[in-house]
Formats: C-alpha cells, structure tokens, sequence
C-alpha cells in the first residue's frame, strides 16, 4: 500500500467530500441566516436540506458553491479549507459543483443548447468533445425538441429542466439542487428526482433543498433539516445505496 | 427550426449579448473621435510637409549683403563677393543681384522713394549652396573677409531655427490632441464596460458560478468593445479619409492650401485608426471588466 493510500486509510475524514464545523452566517451587519452549524457529508451520499421559509437552505447550498463566505466557522470541500480561499481559485472548486439556482439563472440570449454546454465550454472543453452529450442530454430531460429555443421562450417546467441539464451536463461531484422540482408537475419531478439518483449511483454527492415533504418522504434520503439557521438533530448519515 | 438542430452544425454563440441598445451611441461617439484623431494626424502630416519644404527652401541658400568700400562701386564690390564666394566649397552658385533687386527689397521699408540711387543701399549677392555640404556662413564669411569685402552672411539659420521650432510645437501640439483623444474614448469605453457590466451582471454572475475566471469574463468584455471600437474606428476613418480626399480636390495639387498641403498618399495615415481603436477600446475594457469583476 502507498503511503498516500495508507494516510487515507486511517483519515477518518478521507472519504468526506464537505465538512462544515461552527459555521454561521450573515449578509452584511443583518441577523445570522445559519447559526453553528457542523456537518460532514460523504462522498456520494444524497441528502436533502428540508426546513421552513428563512430557515437558511439556500444559504448552506451558497457556502457550499462559493457565492458567499461564512462569518463563523470554516468549510471544507474535497479536503480543501474553502472558508478564505482567494477568488482567483474558487474558479477550479466551482467547477467540480453543479448547481440548479432557485430562480434558475438562464442567460436568456443563448439557445437552450448553449445554455447546457456553458459549464463545458468554461472549463475549456472543445465542442467537438460534448456536442453529443449535451445534445443526448437534453433529450433526456424531455427537451430534444427545444434545444434551438431560447429560455423567454419555455415554459416553466422546461426551463426548470434546462436548469438540470446545464448542472449536470460536466457530471460535478457534487450536485446541489434549490428547490428543483418547484416548477415542475409531479411526474416531471420524479424524473428528475431519478436522474438525480442516477447520477448519485454514478459518484455524484447530492444535495438538494426542498419543501416537497412528499419526495423526501418517499426517497428515505437522509434530511439535514434546518430552522432559524440551525440544523436539528440530523437521522445517521451514510453513502446512499 | 428545433426539430431540424443538427449538434454538429452547433456553433458556440458568444456568452455576451451580440449587441447592446447603446451600441449605436457608443459607436457614435468613438467615431467622432476617431475622426478628429485621423484629422488631426492629417493635419500633423501637411503641417510636416510644409515646414519640411520650407525647411529646404532657406537651407539650399544664402543671402550676403555687400557693402562698397573706399572708392568701389556697389555693383563692382557685390561681383568681386559673387567670384569669392563662387570658388568657396559647399557653394553651387553665387549671384550678385541686380541693384533693383536690392531696391525692391528696401521700398516697403522706406515707401516710394524717388530716387533711390542717391542712398547708400546694399547690394545683395544670391548664394546656392550644396544640398549634401553646404558651406556654413563662417566659412562664407571667412572667404569674404580674405578678399577685403565689407559683407554680412544671412544664412537664414534664425529662420530656420523659427521653422523647426514651429515644426516641433505643431507636432507636440498634436500628439497631446492625440493623447488626449485617446483618453477621452478609453473613458468612454470604460464608461459602457461599466455600464455593460452593470446591465449583464446575471451574466457575469452565471459565468462566475459556472466556474469562470475573471479573466476569462473580462476577456468577453475586452473582444466585444474592442469589436465596437474597430467598427467605430473604422466609420471614423473613412469619414476623416474622405473629407481629406475632399481638401486634396478642392486644394488642388497642393492640397486645402499651399501652407498646408495634403498629399492622397497621406491618407494611408488614417488605415490603422480601427486597430488602435480597438487596443485602447481593449485595454480601457480589460482594466474597467477586472476591477470591477474582482468586487463582484
């Protein structure tokens, strides 16, 4: 065994993907949006974030992609202390994540094809290398028809679903969702909610911040549940199945 | 249509907006400046031009200003000065002039003399010089002084020094119009970059989260005025070339006048106007698009 590999053997923190160890959280001088919280996450477990209005998911899902900063505490993410790293490199860490913004964030002048392959072309990739995937992928989430159209000009749902395709067309290691079935009809949602297992049982750690009390329900993912910025007593977690 | 998207034929479209609504405005007013940045070389040119020919004019030539001496006649003393001078090295020709040469000179000084025979009035010896080695005026006035010729030596070196002076602040002058110019549309370019900026900050925000660099955002932000500038460059070339030609017709073969005289190939001058639009376009973009970017 190598001495990297033997390291990792006894690193009990060797195969977490996120750690969060007393972290709050505040915009500007505003009250704490997530107060101490302290969590370890496996690489390719699936959670869910569950919790009221302001209970502070959309906040940890930001901690987690780079988009803010906590005032307390420290993050780690794939074994990197991210608390206070530079700008200049969260660009490599962002790029392992994939994210379906509550409010979306399609550039409304690019084709829904474009929309999905940005990620790819961002990290420097040659159309030549995705086309096909990203082609076969909207396909997947039921949008091989409107892969010209632009976002104004979809629907709900299938802006929603673009939204997916764009998170997951670079197969990100971690997967984080903000409320990705909001817009969708029920069975739209359990189809994501598959491609999301899907790609969980490929590797992919997911998180995902939801109301929809029936998909965790039904899932019997584990539920990291927050209210007024501070995560209650949390089920056992472990790698999903 | 949709259903005929062929992802082969997918050609990656530009992360920013092909076109602004304030494009146009932008345009206009790099334009305007680029067009008083390709006048104003124009000008530097002719002006150039002139003091150059003029330049040449004064320094092929000298003028010597005899006076007669003791029991001489002026015209003997201004022939015995054009023989000394016209076996001086440096000297192509030397000239003794007519004495109503000398007098044509003297009467707008002096109005309409009658007689002017009865004063003492210089004649003047027209002294060419070698273009490659002239003769400088103390050796002139070396050769003049060996002969016993009570002379003085106008080199015209005073107005030459006057020309090149005029030359270099005409030139200085307008390299600070430049400089100037160039300023005012790097301002205004990152005046729109941060206007831009403001107006597709979801852009800029998408790309960030996606895992750009900043770099990477500002670089789409240097192309697309740099872009803009070049087109702007370019209508402000064309317009500063044309009202040239213009000037060059009207002014017939010495241009809008014979002081300033604008040749057609001086109108190449105007060609790398949408280049150097699009660099200060460019740079003013990429400063402007990094440091606002970094406080994102």
């Amino acid at each position: 065994m190598s001495r990297n590999a033997s390291a990792a053997a006894d690193d009990p923190t060797a195969d977490e993907i996120l750690r969060f160890a007393g972290v709050s959280m505040r915009y500007g001088r505003g009250p704490e949006v997530l107060n101490d919280v302290s969590l370890s996450l496996p690489r390719g477990s699936f959670h869910f974030v569950t919790g009221p209005s302001g209970a502070g998911k959309s906040s940890l899902l930001k901690l987690i992609y780079l988009a803010a900063r906590p005032s307390s505490g420290s993050v780690r993410l794939f074994g990197e202390d991210v608390t206070a790293m530079p700008a200049r490199e969260m660009p490599r860490i962002r790029r392992r994540i994939g994210v379906v913004f509550q409010d979306l964030l399609l550039l409304d002048h690019l084709s829904a094809f474009d929309n999905t392959a940005l990620p790819l072309r961002i990290a420097g990739h040659k159309a030549a290398e995705y086309r096909n995937d990203v082609a076969e992928l909207l396909t997947w989430v039921g949008l091989g028809q409107r892969m010209e159209a632009l976002p104004p000009t979809l629907a709900g749902g299938e802006k929603q679903r673009l939204a997916i395709a764009r998170a997951v067309v670079n197969r990100p290691e971690i997967l984080l969702a903000d409320e990705p079935t909001g817009n969708v009809d029920h069975e739209m949602a359990l189809r994501i909610y598959r491609l999301f297992v899907e790609l969980n049982r490929l590797g992919t750690t997911v998180i995902i911040a939801t109301h929809d009390q029936d998909l965790v329900a039904r899932s019997g993912r584990p539920v990291l549940h927050l209210e007024r910025g501070r995560l209650r007593p949390m089920p056992p977690m472990g790698p999903a199945e | 249509m949709s259903a005929a998207f062929d992802p082969q034929r997918w050609k990656p479209a530009s992360f920013l907006p092909e076109a602004e609504a304030r494009d146009p405005a932008l345009i206009f007013v790099v334009a305007v400046l680029c067009f008083l940045a390709c006048l104003t070389g124009l000008m530097v040119i002719a002006g150039d031009r002139a003091a150059h020919g003029w330049q040449n004019q004064l320094t092929g030539e000298a003028t010597v200003i005899v006076r007669a001496r003791g029991g001489e006649t002026p015209d003997a003393a201004a022939a015995r000065a054009a023989e000394a001078l016209a076996a001086v090295p440096g000297v192509t020709e030397a000239r003794a002039l007519e004495k109503e040469k000398a007098y044509e000179l003297i009467r707008p000084w002096l109005g309409d003399v009658a007689d002017l025979e009865d004063l003492p009035v210089p004649r003047l010896v027209a002294v060419g010089l070698d273009d490659r080695k002239p003769a400088t005026a103390a050796v002139l006035d070396k050769a003049l002084k060996a002969q016993g010729i009570d002379a003085v030596v106008d080199d015209h070196s005073v107005w030459i020094e006057d020309i090149r002076c005029a030359a270099g602040v005409v030139r200085w002058t307008a390299a600070s119009i430049l400089a100037l110019i160039a300023g005012a549309a790097g301002a205004v370019v990152a005046f729109a970059t941060r206007a831009g900026i403001a107006a597709r900050r979801d852009v800029v925000e998408v790309l960030h989260l996606a895992g750009a660099e900043d770099a990477q955002i500002a670089n789409l932000f240097e192309l697309r005025f740099a872009r803009v500038a070049a087109v702007a460059g370019a209508i402000g070339a064309v317009a500063a070339g044309a009202l040239g030609a213009m000037l060059r017709l009207i002014g017939g073969g010495e241009g809008i006048t014979p002081a300033l005289p604008i040749a057609w190939a001086d109108l190449l001058a105007v060609l790398p106007c949408p280049v150097l639009a699009a660099l200060v376009a460019a740079v003013a973009a990429r400063i402007t698009a990094r440091r606002l970017i970094q406080r994102l």
